[in-house]
């Protein structure tokens, strides 16, 4: 795939070294093109971008609160159909509007908001960029943390073994409201969320991509790990790639066969207190999903 | 040249949400104020305006939405009372802090617990210091008057800040008044088309709304924000009266209405409907050759400090009137405010009507013959059970 080279993501945020929110802003925006309006939630990405007076987006980019990307983007889009019929603003062009936040912006303080814009319709495309907790107040569980891993607030202790349940499932809870197209994405495979967004852009209506995104700091790898951890996470099956399209699920990409969990578990800090016993315990959950999703 | 209908406070602003040509409504249905949002969708589903009308699942939903209209330059109505106006109390801030000319109307109700559905000023005077513009209108008319007029405030270059338009609940939300509906060319010809010169998220000319705000630059908004609230003190007064040489109505300078002030030495100051009971009172009093006046807050943001002590400077026995209480300091805010700026003079705070406790002339009278008695500043609960 032949990406294109200009940068709607300016260089120069203040995000840790190896971050892959950046990542997924720049890929993001080298899909979608100039005619982008970007409704940004409270969170890393948010923070780290647009320290006034200075700004990575070369788009037009809105910041308000960090459970509201989803309602805010609703007000751009009907505002954006209206002026167009009403006054001819923003003529003939095709507006993409795009909401993004972090999962905890998404899956939890967010997610009455995000649920209410996709069932109502409003033609934008919703990106949760997935860093498993909440990375921007200093790494705390959300609902999107994964079992067993440590954070602040669920941490490793002599009685507790880290976050306690499991990772809620926000891309399926999406497909539920039946929206025209749903699907989850890595960093580390830019060509498949590239393509995804493409597609997603060509839909009219609601759409909704999960986006799996390395957290150096959150997670506790080097720098220049994020994108080989986060391959890892694709590979053992941890984080399936596929896509549901007017309701037909497709697989995007299948790995020969898939890695120990062990081997992606073994990388990152926030594992580092398992014992043999909770790496099995993972391997047979994360088995049993793939096996539901034909893994 | 106009037209009669006989309708509700909410209906009346619904009829000025229609006249103003609103782009984009995001609301949702709490009493008292959901007859307005119905009557939109009405005006919306029947082709009678042409906006675009966000069901929203909240009221933070519906600020949000009007934020995220009003940033890519649309112009926006919404609705709420008590409960709603409390849940979208971040959004308040965020949207005077980005100077969006948002327009809402709030049908005044009290607040939880206990649940109570009926009128007093909790509500929007908790949102007191989110940058809004705060007008209190005392009947149907003055609502719909009011919302055209806070358009032309909202957008005016020299304000861009939201404006709530209060109307106390069910006694203007659900009581039926003649209101003069004005020809919808002329409201056009006096608001003009919204071109928002700083807010608009157009990919033609990509700018970032909504930044982080560091130590070096954040203080420097909020001022900026005060100055502009403190400018539009200028600018609703100047509305108001081209508002009256258009369409033959005005409210008092904009900011206040002074009733029967002239030589009165008891004088009541009061927001809303009350207001109306009050120039009954007054009325009757001075068949009685008795002078008393009222001074009607109309804007309680920007507070019309200038014209307050101006109007009251011979003024000695000073009672105000609150439908609110600051719990701790055992006065209404409106109370607080009067007593901060009339140092040397005599103020006394009356709690009345709260959660919809009838107020009865016997109460104003009451107050009037309390207030010429006491000795210094006193607050007292009208219309307690003992
Ligand atoms: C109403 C509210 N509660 C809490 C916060 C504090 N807060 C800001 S960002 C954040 C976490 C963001 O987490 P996530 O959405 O996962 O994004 P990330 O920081 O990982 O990019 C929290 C808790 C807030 N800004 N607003
Ligand atoms: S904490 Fe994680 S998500 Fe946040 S800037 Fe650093 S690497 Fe990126």
């Amino acid at each position: 795939m032949q990406f294109p080279r200009e940068e709607f993501f300016a260089p120069g945020h203040r995000g840790c070294a190896g971050c892959g929110a950046a990542i997924v802003a720049r890929l993001l925006l080298k899909a979608t093109g100039k005619d982008t309006i970007i409704s940004n939630a409270t969170g890393c990405l948010e923070v780290m971008t647009t320290p006034y007076p200075e700004t990575s987006w070369r788009v037009p980019w809105i910041h308000t609160a960090f459970e509201n990307a989803a309602a805010t983007a609703s007000g751009i889009e009907a505002a954006i159909k209206v002026l167009k019929r009403k006054r001819g603003k923003y003529a003939d062009k095709k507006i993409h509007v795009i909401a993004i936040g972090g999962d905890g912006g998404t899956a939890d303080i967010g997610f009455q908001s995000l649920s209410g814009a996709m069932e109502r319709g409003h033609d934008l495309l919703y990106i949760m960029y997935d860093n498993e907790a909440y990375m921007n107040t200093g790494i705390q569980r959300s609902s999107s943390t994964p079992f067993l891993a440590a954070t602040t607030t669920s941490p490793a202790g002599s009685k507790i073994r880290g976050e306690d349940r499991p990772k809620k499932d926000v891309a399926m809870i999406m497909a539920a409201h039946g929206i025209p197209y749903v699907a989850t994405a890595c960093i580390s495979y830019p060509e498949d969320f590239i393509r995804k967004v493409k597609r997603a852009l060509e839909i009219e209506g609601p759409k909704f991509i999960q986006v799996l995104q390395p957290c150096t700091t959150g997670w506790g790898f080097p720098p220049e790990k994020t994108i080989e951890i986060g391959r890892l996470a694709v590979e053992t099956g941890v984080f399936p790639l596929y896509e549901i399209d007017h309701g037909n699920f497709k697989i995007t990409y299948k790995p020969a066969k898939r890695k120990p969990v062990r081997e992606y578990l073994k990388m990152q800090k926030r594992y580092r207190h398992l014992t043999d016993e909770d790496i099995e315990r993972i391997q047979k959950y994360i088995d049993e999903k793939c096996k539901l999703l034909g893994l | 040249m106009c037209e009669v209908k006989v309708i509700t406070g909410t209906s009346a602003a619904a009829e000025a949400a229609k006249l103003a040509d609103v782009d984009v409504i995001a609301a949702y249905p709490i009493t008292p104020q959901t007859t307005c949002v119905e009557k939109l969708a009405e005006f919306v589903a029947n082709g009678e305006l042409d906006a675009e009308y966000i069901k929203v699942e909240s009221e933070h939903s519906a600020m949000s939405a009007c934020i995220g209209a009003a940033a890519t330059g649309a112009r926006t109505f919404t609705a709420t009372a008590s409960q709603g106006l409390a849940l979208m109390h971040e959004m308040l801030f965020i949207a005077s802090g980005m100077r969006l000319p948002i327009v809402m109307m709030v049908a005044n109700r009290a607040l939880s617990a206990p649940i109570n559905i009926w009128n007093d000023h909790q509500d929007s005077i908790a949102e007191r210091d989110t940058g809004w513009i705060q007008i209190y209108a005392e009947d149907n008319q003055e609502t719909l008057d009011s919302i055209i007029q806070a358009y032309k405030i909202a957008e005016n270059e020299n304000v861009l800040l939201p404006v709530m338009v209060c109307l106390d609940g069910f006694i203007l939300t659900h009581t039926v008044e003649p209101v003069i509906i004005p020809k919808a060319e002329r409201v056009r010809d006096f608001l003009g088309v919204y071109e928002p010169k700083h807010a608009y998220l157009d990919p033609d000319r990509p700018i970032t709304q909504g930044p982080v705000g560091v130590p070096d630059c954040y203080m420097e908004t909020r001022k900026q924000l005060e100055d502009a609230i403190e400018r539009s003190k200028r600018v609703i007064k100047d509305v108001n009266a081209e508002f009256a040489e258009l369409f033959n109505r005005k409210y008092g300078n904009g900011l206040v209405e002074a009733y029967n002030l002239d030589n009165a030495d008891t004088v009541l100051v009061a927001m809303g409907t009350v207001c109306g009971t009050i120039k009954y009172v007054i009325d009757q009093l001075k068949k009685e050759g008795k002078n008393v006046g009222l001074l009607r807050i109309r804007t309680f943001r920007p507070f019309p400090k200038e014209d307050i002590k101006d109007l009251l400077k011979e003024v000695d026995n000073i009672a105000v009137l609150d439908k609110n209480v600051s719990f701790g300091f055992n006065k209404g805010a409106l109370g607080i405010e009067m007593s901060s700026i009339l140092k040397n003079k005599k103020v006394c705070n009356y709690i009345v009507g709260l959660g919809g406790r009838d107020i009865k002339i016997e109460d104003i009278k009451k107050i009037i013959s309390h207030v010429e008695k006491a000795e210094d500043d006193e607050t007292m609960w009208i219309g307690l059970k003992e």
